[in-house]
């Protein structure tokens, strides 16, 4: 396996056209740049399709047209272009549509800043959208993670037909690291959609009066709009159960354990090392998915040995705090420690704050 | 007896459609599902019906069916479009959907010259939510939101979409019809079928039909058509504004 040196939105831009994705529609926002002019390119050499929408909102209904074809499809933005992209996000959920959206991550609220943060925890795990819509939610802390994820991002949009949404910053965006790039996907191997696809006629879950089919978030009646938002409340319990993904480091007997994901958990394990190096027992929790959260790792967490959780975040105040505090025994104190607006967690300062609170 | 009259195969029997009486909606998609019976391609067509009355005739159509947000349709029908090239993609919005929320969809679109046909139904009233002022609500119109009439120093001037449409270099027909009355109704019908035939052979199009809405005019069927002669056609002058060989 050929290992590249490769910037993180390039990396996570061929990760994708690898996986079989043959459509992108975005619009240009710092830091995420790369992405769509990567695939602006590429996407035609594969016999894609590359639109630079009018706007964000544009591009996510560009992604809706396209998904309901059945092809695998994306969209990337950033922050406040998030915030844009809401509305087609509620759409394609609502629409049981598969589509992957990246967010390289940038300081808010409102313009905020082009420098990379994790301010958008809560939008992109709680409510991407309006009504409920949730989508999946990845955090990759490295290149070759953010490659793996996106690659695999994919297949967790079309097995589960929702918005896979692969939450990174700018720091993992620009950054360059070696990575190992995945093989093409051949899309004659990639699931079969023929039965709901808008472009097909006949029977299927989504068609009326014999052969038509229809691609719509509407419902005619309350109790069939309920039915729908039970539908969706029990694909997320399978998430719960079934989909949840954590790393342990140094965790087997740890009294301080740091709550971290991406690029600051790349700080924790820093922190956890040097820690260690003067005999404290740290370790670290890191969510790679953020939705559906692993509650189960912080709910093991024993108040009779853990003696305090430190979130370290680049967010101000915390986030991913809200759901640590949510599953970890109420005996065991949670903290928090975290920069924002850009201003990069480094590992002195998050070391040296996290002692304090010892 | 022979039969000379009767409804295309791409409308329901069974179903009834929703349309206020007298509302020029129905027409318009009634014209659209005997020409997509007549081209013959029913079967590989998906339309986009955005929100508001436009859409009400998807419930009696066979045809595939995509809902979009509030003008948002131009959007997804360049998604769908550019990822399936042998679907027959139409857009049939209102005006409150094409030339307000949704004026940069619209545009871009037909900027870029993407392969569908948008058929405007200019109506120059939100119908759906009740009556209030839309863009291409006339001057001195009483709306839910302009009480007292529109007023150009308040509320802009009545937009032209389909003369902005015809300003851009990639659309390769683009005009604007009106269904008040048999003669006119037939007129419409050629031009849906030349906006469908360019489609066809590879190009944007672009109809617009001025219809009457009594409902949010709060008027009778016949006003309404009084009205559509008397004042709205003199904003919206009908013809063929852009033909591209
Ligand atoms: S409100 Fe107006 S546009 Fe809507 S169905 Fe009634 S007449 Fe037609």
């Amino acid at each position: 396996m050929k290992k590249e040196f490769l910037k993180g939105n390039e990396a996570m831009a061929e990760a994708a056209v690898r996986a079989g994705c043959r459509f992108f529609a975005g619009y240009p926002i710092t830091p995420q740049n790369e992405i769509p002019e990567h695939l602006s390119r590429r996407l035609f050499e594969v016999g894609g399709e590359f639109v630079q929408a009018e706007s964000e909102v544009a591009a996510s209904y560009m992604v809706y047209g396209s998904s309901m074809t059945g092809t695998r499809c994306m969209t990337s933005s950033s922050g406040c272009g998030l915030a844009l992209k809401a509305e087609g996000i509620g759409y394609i959920t609502g629409a049981r549509l598969p589509a992957v959206v990246i967010n390289v991550g940038r300081g808010g609220p409102g313009l905020g800043q082009i420098l990379p943060s994790q301010q958008d925890y809560l939008s992109a795990t709680k409510a991407p959208s309006n009504g409920g819509a949730r989508a999946f939610v990845l955090a990759p802390s490295n290149v070759q993670e953010a490659v793996d994820l996106v690659y695999e991002a994919f297949d967790i949009a079309d097995k589960y037909r929702c918005v896979c949404y692969v939450l990174t910053d700018g720091v993992i965006g620009n950054m360059m690291e070696g990575v190992v790039l995945p093989e093409m996907r051949d899309l004659s191997s990639l699931p079969d959609k023929s039965d709901w696809v808008v472009t097909k006629r006949g029977p299927g879950p989504n068609t009326q009066f014999g052969n038509k089919r229809i691609i719509t978030s509407w419902q005619n009646t309350g109790e069939e709009l309920e039915a729908t938002n039970q539908v969706f409340a029990d694909m997320l319990e399978g998430w719960k159960a079934n989909e949840t993904r954590y790393e342990a480091y140094q965790m087997d007997d740890a009294e301080v354990v740091f709550a971290a994901y991406g690029t600051s958990a790349r700080v924790a394990k820093t922190v956890v090392n040097k820690m260690r190096a003067e005999g404290i027992k740290a370790g670290l929790l890191r969510p790679i998915t953020l939705f559906p959260f692993p509650e189960k790792p912080f709910e093991a967490l024993d108040a009779a040995k853990v003696k305090k959780v430190i979130c370290l975040e680049m967010s101000i105040p915390g986030q991913l705090i809200e759901d640590v505090r949510a599953f970890v025994d109420k005996k065991i104190p949670v903290e928090h420690f975290g920069r924002s607006g850009g201003v990069i967690l480094k590992p002195e300062e998050a070391y040296e704050a996290s002692k304090k609170m010892l | 007896m022979e039969k000379i009259f009767g409804l295309p195969s791409t409308v329901l029997e069974q179903m009834t459609h929703q349309f206020c009486p007298g509302c020029g909606h129905g027409i318009v998609d009634s014209l659209l599902m005997h020409e997509l019976e007549e081209m013959g391609v029913k079967e590989n067509t998906a339309i986009v019906w955005p929100v508001g009355c436009s859409p009400m005739a998807g419930s009696v159509s066979t045809i595939n069916q995509v809902s979009a947000a509030h003008g948002r349709a131009a959007a997804v029908a360049t998604g769908l479009k550019r990822s399936s090239k042998d679907t027959f993609v139409i857009c049939y919005q209102g005006d409150g959907d094409l030339a307000a929320i949704g004026t940069a969809e619209t545009i871009h679109a037909a900027n870029r010259g993407e392969n569908i046909t948008v058929i405007f139904g200019n109506n120059s009233i939100y119908g759906m939510t009740g009556g209030q002022m839309a863009p291409t609500t006339m001057l001195g119109q009483l709306s839910t939101t302009t009480q007292s009439g529109r007023n150009s120093e308040q509320h802009g001037n009545p937009i032209r979409m389909a003369e902005i449409i015809a300003g851009l270099e990639a659309p390769k027909f683009v005009a604007r019809y009106s269904v008040h009355d048999a003669k006119h109704v037939m007129q419409t019908k050629q031009g849906i079928k030349k906006a469908l035939e360019v489609n066809k052979n590879g190009g944007y199009s672009f109809i617009e039909v001025v219809t009457m809405c009594p409902t949010g005019w709060k008027m009778t069927p016949e006003q309404s058509v009084k009205k559509i002669v008397e004042e709205n056609l003199k904003v919206f002058p009908l013809g063929v504004l852009k033909e591209v060989d």
